[in-house]
């Protein structure tokens, strides 16, 4: 059984059916590419497996744990994290302090440390900073670390999401079209990021992404959904020879 | 150690200032200067839920009458026996003693008062919160009108005067340094990530009801130390000190000040406070001159007169525009 289980999962919103009978199994420390049209429900399977929404059927599974009832946050302290779509930092926060409030899941200081700024108090916060400054060097963006994260061009800001989103030490790293607005270097540097941090992370990654220069050269699986439902599944070669996709992208487009 | 050096110094300041303020500015500016001190006490802990968490509470008054009715009840019911107990002090120990069980227990009941509005209105999302708290504020005074063992509608007379610029400005440094490290640790990032994006902020971990409740419970503490520090000063409590407009006041000094910034609500609440004094002549019209007054501030500084610019960092975060119903 694979880390992530997704079984026959729906949901409908009034009349308009989203996400329909959607499986899905990801192995430990697959890259895995979720792709589509336009309003194919790739973004809603993020809303689904993050709690953002319940299925109405079906299940989800982390690592054998039901999450169907499950709120966002606690999912995500369970090791799921994602970047959005449509960019969600902090807006009043640095790009360091947005980074440091992932780390909140991991804290151990209590309120009245805080309230007290005693010393377990401060020797967390300093090694948070840390943590953070460190992840931050990753993205490149240590230079940019009192910045106020939304006046960052947008491609270090999309860079800053996934640094935020693996400092909640996830196990499973969701990516929300991660090169949408990307320069071609820029993309071709994300692909080499997103390979590089799986290794150094243990991650397991779940990417949705149009460019198909990235998920084909970062992804080992591929499964193509069209109208919430899944068309094909298989390795980059095989799904760029299969038919119903080049027909559903032909289709969309 | 260093720490306690320092608040140790503070209080022989503040005992100073007690023993020779009334003497050097009159008991009149006295009184206003104590006032500001509660004011402050008032806004800076709206600031923590309004300001910083983002939520919009516009009963605040509800829980200062909680903290100032508690407080002095349990002085004048429990005086006696606490008194008692510590009967080998001197008298000034034996008030010290009073007055600090007197805050505990407005904390504590302010606190719980806060935890029972605030887990039923902040589990959803929107504005219930501000609905909520506009009633229950008026639940509260309708039922201590209706209390005869603490006055009802004649007021609470006789309350034991145990309060003065000593305790006020003590607990507004408390207040104020409590606040500082609540928000300026995981724990006030996690209050504002929930004010910036609270979609957001629950995929990175943070239970946002848990910590707008938490939020809410401390801010309502504040208010309820606020009141029992007024009801020990001033001897007396009416129920109409605690309507709907005190709540307002309150939410006008933090937007004076502007919205998630200490030093502002701190600004705010002495500005508010002394404007409204000087204001006395004007009579019913001080409250609409205080109406514009707000007005004009959300349309040429939404920010606020300091915005979220603080003291300790000296830099300017964007802020929060002031929101009101
Ligand atoms: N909360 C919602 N309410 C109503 N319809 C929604 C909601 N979320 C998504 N949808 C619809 O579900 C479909 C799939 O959307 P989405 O998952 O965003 O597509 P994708 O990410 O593949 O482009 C779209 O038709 C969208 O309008
Ligand atoms: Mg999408």
């Amino acid at each position: 059984m694979g880390l992530l289980e997704v079984r026959d999962c729906t949901i409908r919103f009034g009349g308009l059916t989203a996400v329909k009978s959607l499986s899905m199994s990801l192995e430990k420390g697959a890259l895995y590419g979720l792709i589509g049209p336009n309003g194919a429900g790739k973004t809603t399977v993020f809303n689904l497996l993050t709690g953002v929404y319940h299925p109405n059927e079906g299940s989800i599974e982390l690592d054998g744990k039901s999450l169907n009832k499950l709120k966002p946050s606690r999912i995500a302290r369970l090791g799921m994290s994602r970047t959005f779509q449509n960019i969600r930092l902090f807006q009043s926060m640095t790009v360091l302090e947005n980074v440091k409030l992932a780390r909140h899941g991991a804290r151990k200081q209590n309120v009245w440390d805080a309230t007290l700024h005693n010393r377990k108090q401060r020797d967390e916060e300093a090694q948070i900073e840390r943590d953070a400054m460190e992840l931050l060097e990753i993205f490149n963006l240590e230079g940019r670390a009192d910045e106020i994260a939304i006046n960052l061009p947008y491609g270090s800001q999309r860079r800053l999401e996934i640094a935020r989103a693996l400092a909640t030490d996830p196990r499973i790293l969701l990516l929300d079209e991660p090169a949408a607005g990307m320069n071609p270097q820029e993309s071709l540097d994300l692909m080499h990021l997103i390979r590089r941090v799986r290794d150094r992370f243990d991650l397991t990654v779940l990417l949705v992404e149009h460019n198909m220069r990235v998920v084909m050269g970062v992804c080992e699986r591929i499964q193509v959904i069209d109208y919430g439902e899944t068309i094909a599944l298989g390795s980059p070669r095989e799904i760029q020879d299969n038919p119903k996709v080049i027909e559903a992208y032909l289709g969309g487009a | 150690m260093k720490r306690w050096l320092l608040w140790l110094g503070v209080l022989l300041v503040l005992a100073g200032l007690e023993a020779s303020l009334r003497g050097l500015i009159g008991p009149y500016a006295y009184q206003i200067t104590v006032l500001v001190g509660v004011n402050i006490i008032l806004a800076v802990s709206l600031n923590l839920i309004n300001g910083f968490t983002g939520q919009f509470s516009i009963g605040h008054a509800g829980f200062y009458a909680v903290g100032a009715y508690t407080s002095a009840a349990l002085v004048k019911f429990g005086g006696p026996a606490i008194r008692g107990l510590v009967g080998f002090l001197p008298a000034i120990g034996q008030d010290a003693v009073l007055l600090l069980a007197g805050l505990a227990a407005a904390a504590i009941v302010a606190g719980i008062a806060g935890l029972a509005v605030g887990i039923p209105s902040l589990r959803l999302r929107g504005d219930y919160l501000a609905i909520v708290t506009l009633g229950f504020g008026e639940i509260i005074r309708v039922v201590i009108l209706n209390v005869d063992s603490i006055g009802g509608a004649r007021g609470f007379s006789g309350i034991e005067q145990l309060s003065n610029f000593f305790w006020v400005y003590f607990f507004v440094l408390v207040t104020i340094v409590v606040i500082h490290n609540i928000v300026h640790s995981s724990y006030g990032r996690a209050f504002v990530s929930i004010r910036d994006d609270e979609i957001a902020a629950e995929a990175m971990g943070v239970d946002t009801t848990r910590f707008k409740v938490l939020s809410f419970v401390i801010s309502s503490m504040f208010a309820g130390i606020a009141g029992g520090l007024f009801g020990h000063f001033t001897m007396y409590l009416h129920p109409n000190s605690f309507t709907f407009v005190a709540s307002f006041n309150v939410i006008i000094m933090i937007v004076i000040g502007g919205l998630g910034s200490i030093e502002g609500a701190v600004v705010g609440a002495t500005v508010f406070t002394v404007a409204l004094e000087l204001l006395r002549k004007l009579g019913p019209f001080r409250l609409v001159s205080f109406a514009v007054l707000l007005v004009l501030i959300m349309i040429y500084r939404p920010q606020g007169l300091l915005g979220s610019w603080t003291l300790f960092k000296g830099r300017r975060k964007a802020a929060p525009k002031a929101m009101v119903v």
